[in-house]
């Protein structure tokens, strides 16, 4: 089972979900054991997950969707002009 | 040019995502909306390179942050403020027990990371330096593999993995310093209080 320090120095790399499975095992022993790591890594967890929540919510600019579109209306024309 | 249709179908729904990032990274709406338009027209255009069955998202990504690196890079450095070896493991977490109790509801860790509001986080992510910003940005809000971010960058997967590490230790400096100005901070109440 992994220690304190161990867990630690891989708990980003956990939470990522980027470490081979015999690690998983390893880290979650020892988060299952200890109370420090555990709670370092609910935090990290939704330090994480508020990071994604937070800056993903942007409202598109009003006609984006229609400017993007028109867009290649012009490019297909273009296209098709230099053939 | 049916294949083509297809792929703007497709694309299309990523489009706010896209944009999204093109505004983390540009920090502008107008040069961000001409990124997303240009990573769509390069896609279109470079379709035919596209292998079916692979991640159309993680492809339109790629594009997108080349040309975001080759364009806008250049002409926008943000400075380093802090210095990084100032900033020790778990910095943010070691901090959060100095919440002033009395700005916020009682205990849960979760609400006192919701003390941070939107343009905070996207301030903080913002304001790091691109080689930081772009690992951040692909992994924590784009959910993207270090292997997928290694090859959007064209740089090793232990680049990848350093950069993201240092790059979340400046995050959580720059959010905790926003705690700090807003008052929310009790520093009295560190155990071992900030040196600087």
């Amino acid at each position: 089972m992994a220690d304190c320090k161990e867990t630690l120095k891989e708990l980003e790399t956990y939470l990522d979900a980027e470490l081979p499975d015999e690690r998983v095992s390893e880290i979650l022993g020892h988060l299952n054991e200890c109370v420090d790591c555990q709670g370092a890594y609910e935090f990290h967890a939704e330090l994480k997950a508020i990071i994604r929540f937070k800056a993903q919510n942007d409202a598109l600019p009003e006609g984006f969707i229609n400017r993007l579109v028109s867009c290649f209306g012009e490019n297909v024309l273009a296209d098709d002009e230099s053939k | 040019m049916a294949a083509q249709d297809e792929f703007l179908a497709d694309a299309m729904q990523y489009s706010p995502q896209l944009f999204s990032s093109a505004l983390r990274m540009t920090r502008n709406r107008a040069d961000a909306e001409d990124l997303v338009q240009e990573t769509f027209l390069k896609g279109w255009r470079s379709f035919h390179t596209f292998q079916e069955g692979t991640n159309l998202r993680a492809w339109l990504f790629r594009i997108m942050t080349n040309t975001y690196i080759n364009k806008y890079n250049a002409k926008q450095r943000r400075p380093l403020e802090t210095e990084l070896d100032e900033v020790e493991e778990l910095f943010l977490y070691r901090r959060m027990g100095a919440v002033d109790q009395s700005q916020i509801a009682p205990s849960a860790e979760d609400q006192m990371l919701n003390l941070f509001t939107d343009d905070e986080v996207k301030r903080a992510l913002e304001d790091l330096p691109e080689q930081f910003l772009l690992p951040v940005l692909l992994s924590d809000v784009e959910g993207f593999s270090y292997k997928e971010i290694a090859e959007m960058l064209e740089t090793p997967i232990g680049t990848v993995m350093s950069r993201l590490h240092r790059g979340r230790k400046l995050m959580q400096k720059m959010l905790y310093d926003y705690a700090l100005e807003r008052g929310l901070i009790d520093e009295s109440l560190l155990e071992s209080p900030p040196t600087n």
